[in-house]
């Protein structure tokens, strides 16, 4: 395991270096609030690696709104009605202080934006044109589950480099070539010494045991789509939920999205906008029919494909990397990890 | 890299109303890049997203056949926004599609095999692009007997009423049209809705024959104890299904029925397919 050494004192400096070759985002503080959002950093801006932030980093990579397509309808020209891709910056950037968890849903949103058959190249440019540099969690939040997730406080598995904040310096654990080449560009070249690992793996051991929170998912598996759908425990479930559509939109793995077109004069853009399964409208027919018309049925749909229909699919775990952000910012208090308690029961 | 979103642009080359009342209409789409057209190929039973610039997009079942060369036909009801707006356009317009996308009948399990297609109203789409695709003289062989019911509601709401004629004469086909009710003392087809008449008419179920069914939900409830009583298992029902879409290539979230997303896994699934998914179609 390589781990580079980086005086705190030193860290402004090679992030400003590192601007030589990246463009960065990082969390930061929203005027007059006590959360933070992740964002392109401005001139001399610093991420803040303490903040909570609410919604997740997806919209980096994901934006909440992305225009796909520009368009004219003015008949006298040669390109009336015919679509043109804009122009996009796919130029390297650096997503500073990320935790190891929204990291590692990335690679959730992968699986549905980057298929064998299909590739969106809206979200896979983006993606391939990132490094992930992410920040240890040292003291996970009590409504965090993500060692239960197959991740963690201290998971490497969507980072291109972990740094660990040991007081007065960052240790950064070199995961990928692609993270080294950020380093090598923020200047960040001296190896720690030989017990960085053992202190990094002290460490991750000491916030794994911080978490108090752990939900288990192996009878769900075994059960079947029918028999969990058909459960009497929705009602209940979805009894208080207003379909506000926060949980979806502050998730980092949640990845629906509506396509509009929308028109100023005889021009227009078509756009990507993210879109919620809370939402009624999300799947109304035409004709006025609704699959999922009532509040029950949206609920068990939000929680089934998160908990059951990704498993199935996919085979590999559940499409959730326990963040804790829906169980902290749902206004009628319902928990992801009770709703999983009670369909593994 | 492909852009999936990217619509095909193409020249509206023909309109033509489809039923009497005017709620249907058919529109024949030319490619204006010739190569398009080779990306395009598709198998009958898929579909495609027709994109009309400022409005948005819809998907529709591709109506024209494998086998037939130069253009692709789509008939599209109008109802919402997209297909009001389709509705209202003219021959030389300029749009665009984007597909082929879905799954289609399984044609391979098909071959050799007796198929009984079921159709009602407007679901005749893509059973008309199946018809066709079997009844060509290159493929005629590959299929044991056809049978085909197709009810409407009444002589003017069927679809493609010059080839029912032909298909009619012809003795490599089995036809059962049918109408829900008509005045026309001249009316020389059945009267009944598809239900009765495919308990009447259908052949009955063996291994080797299959069933396409394909029509409104009163139809399909109706439809599928008959077939279930004249001997068709589960898994020899074939059905189309369709939801709410946006992206049509699995990625937008909306369409799923359980794990599988219409859109990518569908729109065709076996009967025996949909017994274990929840019924959110």
């Amino acid at each position: 395991m390589k781990v580079i050494k980086i005086d705190k004192k030193a860290w402004a400096g090679g992030l400003e270096k590192s601007r030589s070759g990246y463009k960065l985002f990082g969390p930061v503080k929203e005027k007059n609030k006590n959360f933070g959002i992740f964002k392109e950093l401005g001139e001399k801006q610093m991420p803040d690696l303490k903040i909570e932030t609410r919604l997740s980093p997806k919209s980096v990579i994901y934006p909440q709104s992305e225009v796909m397509f520009e368009y004219s309808t003015d008949e006298t020209r040669d390109d009336c009605n015919l679509m043109k891709a804009p122009e996009k910056d796919c130029s390297p950037r650096a997503i500073i202080g990320i935790s190891p968890y929204d990291a590692a849903a990335f690679l959730i949103l992968k699986r549905n934006f980057d298929t064998p058959e299909y590739k969106d190249p809206y979200w896979c440019n983006s993606f391939e044109a990132s490094t992930f540099i992410g920040i240890a969690v040292n003291e996970p939040d009590s409504t965090d589950f993500s060692t239960s997730t197959k991740t963690g406080p201290f998971d490497t598995s969507g980072l291109d480099i972990l740094l660990v904040d040991t007081g007065d310096d960052y240790l950064a654990q070199v995961v990928t070539p692609k993270g080294e080449k950020y380093l090598k560009t923020a200047g960040w070249e001296v190896e720690a010494g030989g017990d960085a690992a053992n202190k990094i793996e002290e460490m991750k051991k000491a916030a794994e045991a911080k978490i108090s929170s752990h939900i288990s998912f192996e009878n769900i598996k075994n059960k079947s789509i029918l028999e969990l759908y058909e459960a009497d425990f929705w009602e209940d479930i979805s009894f208080a939920c207003i379909n506000c559509g926060t949980c979806t939109y502050v998730c980092p793995t949640c990845w629906c999205f509506d396509i509009q077109d929308e028109n100023k004069g005889n021009k227009g853009k078509r756009h990507k906008n993210w879109d919620s399964c809370m939402f009624p409208i999300f799947t109304l027919h035409t004709t006025g029919h609704n699959p999922r018309e009532t509040k029950l049925q949206r609920v068990r749909q939000r929680f089934m494909h998160k908990l059951k229909y990704f498993m199935d699919k996919y085979n590999d775990g559940i499409m959730c990397v326990g963040c804790g952000r829906c169980v902290r910012l749902c206004p009628v208090n319902i928990d992801i990890r009770t709703v999983c308690k009670t369909m593994n029961s | 890299m492909k852009n999936p979103y990217l619509p095909y642009p193409v020249r509206i080359d023909n309109i033509e109303i489809a039923t009497e009342d005017k709620s249907l209409k058919t529109f024949k789409f030319v490619f204006l890049n010739k190569e398009d057209e080779e990306k395009f190929a598709y198998r009958a039973g898929q579909f495609a997203e027709l994109s009309v610039t400022g409005k948005g997009e819809i998907p529709i079942g591709i109506a024209s056949s494998p086998v037939e060369k130069g253009f692709v036909t789509f008939t599209v009801n109008k109802a919402g926004l997209v297909t009001s707006h389709l509705h209202n356009m003219k021959a030389g317009d300029i749009m665009g599609i984007r597909g082929p996308l879905g799954n289609s009948y399984p044609w391979d399990r098909l071959e050799g095999k007796n198929i009984l297609i079921v159709g009602g109203g407007f679901a005749f789409t893509t059973l008309r692009s199946s018809i066709v695709y079997m009844l060509d003289p290159a493929n005629r062989s590959k299929f044991g007997n056809i049978d085909v019911v197709y009810g409407a509601r009444s002589p003017g709401m069927l679809l493609y009423k010059e080839e029912l004629v032909q298909w009619e004469e012809r003795d490599d086909i089995n036809m059962h049209i049918t109408v829900d009710g008509t005045d026309d003392p001249d009316w020389k087809y059945n009267i009944g809705f598809v239900p009765p008449v495919t308990e009447e008419k259908a052949p009955r179920a063996d291994e080797n024959t299959y069933a396409i069914v394909c029509g409104p939900p009163i139809m399909i409830k109706f439809t599928l104890p008959v077939l279930e009583k004249l001997g068709y298992s589960h898994d020899h029902i074939i059905m189309s299904l369709e939801n709410r879409m946006k992206c049509g290539i699995g990625m937008c979230g909306r369409c799923n029925i359980g794990k599988e997303l219409v859109c990518k896994d569908g729109p065709v699934f076996t009967l025996d397919e949909l017994n274990e998914t929840p019924k959110e179609y």
